[in-house]
């Protein structure tokens, strides 16, 4: 199945003002496979993410999604494989009703009109929202907007997701509920986060950069736990992974305040 | 800043009413779109002292915020907000136009302001009804009928961006003018210096904005056709408001209702 996978060799990317967006990065991803791709403020996340779906060419290397490499000429193609999640859904939504939004996709693919009620709906079906499907994007909550946004990538059937911060802006109970959509998935998934708890929770696998360079590329669970890593890449141990800091403060804290009790009391004595 | 605010919630508003299920709403776009075109075009036809025969012409806008359920007051607040454009059109003509043209119970009233009126008047039906259009049709559904009554794609998806873009001006508008407000404690530290950096950085986070969202765009295949599933036809109900509403613009237009009835009522008291 080579329309599933994304290979970088040796991308590189320096942007007009002549700051560097990622230096000599390679992968490979095979299909299913769920990558979080992490890494520090100005690491080079989205400068990779925005050429998974052809708006960056790389300036030298190369990039093959599915079955095409990445040029200008394949650019329409490589989006009809790579459905592209972007961090802010209002950047994403933009038609007057829910149902107009996500059918925009497969109408532009040109899908007859009956067909494309029916995939709206399994979309809207898949990320559960099949009610919202008359209301307007932008008086949605967080959550609803995120779900509408993953439903109008789905609804063009994507073979591979690309998903910027899905889980940013979002409380924790639509938070739980997003990582639960996304395991649910099959898709070739490549999430850029910084919610490494998240990553731990959806991807097996994690790519690390920093300054535009891949540090680590391993399993999450061994990566994740590679403190001397973390700390060079700008990044922290997941919550999950941590023995929980708060307990911990906690205690710390009744110690040194059982010491603070004691020392009143003798004095009392004392006195 | 609260201000941009409102004025941002009203333009989500105008979606909003759009989006009811009356009579006119179902009605094709294309039928609304044409009968009110023969509607401004009608209006704006008279000539410039008209005033009495152009008041027959409310019928028609009263009429779509009734049946399509349009609050006229919220349209009113959204005219008095434009009409300093047509005021300072007409604004010079009782200076430049003296002539006395009528007088009324003793009252002279020159012709420059006879013109200034029906200036006002033209600019309340045209602007008005255009509103309402847009009220009972929704924006994108104009800008559909456009495209199908043959103009060409390149001004309707001008159009389309305009309407969508604007809702991110306003956005990020707001955000610059909360954040300026909150710092600037009841205007003392906010002086006109700021505004030119605060222009500067609209137009920049504006247009970042604005290639977020092509790219949004383009990664869901556009390529320059904005395609809405609604099936419209032009059925009977259609025709007959086309031709129904046409016919009464053009008998307005060459018979003067309201003298006509002030005619036939000084003949019936005589």
């Amino acid at each position: 199945m080579s329309h599933h996978i994304i290979e970088a060799n040796d991308l590189h990317y320096t942007y007009p003002d002549g700051t560097t967006g990622v230096a000599g990065v390679s992968f490979r991803i095979t299909h299913g496979e769920s990558v979080a791709v992490v890494g520090a403020n100005g690491a080079g996340k989205s400068t990779l993410l925005l050429h998974l779906n052809g708006y960056f060419i790389p300036s030298r290397g190369g990039l093959r999604i599915g079955d095409y490499p990445l040029t200008k000429k394949n650019v329409n193609a490589v989006r009809r494989t790579v459905g592209m999640v972007f961090q802010k859904p209002d950047d994403q939504l933009f038609m007057p009703t829910v149902f107009d939004d996500v059918a925009f996709g497969p109408l532009n693919l040109g899908l007859p009109p009956d067909e494309v009620e029916t995939c709206v709906m399994h979309a809207l079906e898949m990320v559960g929202v099949p009610h919202l499907k008359n209301r307007p994007p932008y008086k949605l909550s967080g959550g609803e907007k995120r779900a509408v946004a993953i439903a109008s990538v789905l609804s063009m059937s994507p073979n591979i997701l690309v998903m910027d911060e899905p889980s940013s802006d979002l409380d924790p109970r639509s938070r739980r509920r997003l990582i639960k959509l996304l395991n649910s998935f099959e898709h070739t998934k490549v999430i850029a986060t910084h919610d490494l708890d998240m990553a731990v929770d959806v991807c097996e696998r994690t790519i690390v950069l920093s300054e535009g360079r891949v540090t680590a590329d391993g399993p999450t669970l061994e990566l994740l736990q590679d403190e001397a890593l973390l700390q060079k890449s700008g990044l922290e141990k997941p919550l999950q992974m941590q023995n929980c800091p708060v307990c911990a403060e906690r205690k710390k804290k009744q110690n040194g305040n059982s010491n603070i009790i004691r020392a009143p009391r003798r004095g009392l004595q004392s006195g | 800043m609260a201000t941009i605010d409102r004025h941002f919630f009203d333009i989500g508003y105008m979606d909003t009413l759009s989006s009811q299920h009356t009579a006119v709403h179902q009605l094709d776009p294309r039928a609304k779109l044409l009968t009110t075109l023969v509607f401004v075009v009608t209006v704006v036809s008279f000539g410039k002292y008209e005033i009495s025969a152009l008041l027959p012409f409310f019928i028609y806008p009263m009429v779509l915020c009734v049946v399509g359920n349009v609050p006229p007051a919220f349209l009113l607040k959204k005219l008095v907000l434009v009409s300093p454009f047509a005021i300072m059109l007409g604004i010079f003509n009782p200076l430049l136009d003296s002539d006395i043209l009528i007088r009324l119970a003793g009252v002279e009233v020159s012709g420059g302001w006879v013109s200034f009126a029906s200036i006002l008047i033209r600019f309340v039906l045209t602007v008005g009804v255009a509103l309402t259009l847009i009220a009972v049709t929704g924006f994108n559904a104009v800008c559909m009928a456009l495209e199908k009554l043959g103009t060409p794609k390149v001004f309707v998806v001008q159009l389309l961006f305009l309407h969508r873009y604007m809702f991110v001006l306003v956005d990020e508008a707001a955000r610059i003018f909360r954040a300026r407000a909150l710092r600037s404690f009841g205007g003392q530290a906010s002086g006109i210096k700021s505004y030119g950096s605060i222009v500067g950085q609209l137009l920049l986070r504006t247009i970042d904005r604005a290639q977020r969202i092509y790219l949004a765009m383009s990664c869901r295949g556009f390529e320059g056709h904005v395609h809405v599933m609604r099936s419209h036809r032009i059925g009977y109900r259609e025709i007959g408001f086309i031709v129904g509403w046409s016919l009464f613009f053009i008998l307005m237009r060459f018979y003067n209702l309201p003298v006509l009835m002030g005619k036939i009522l000084t003949e019936l008291f005589r």
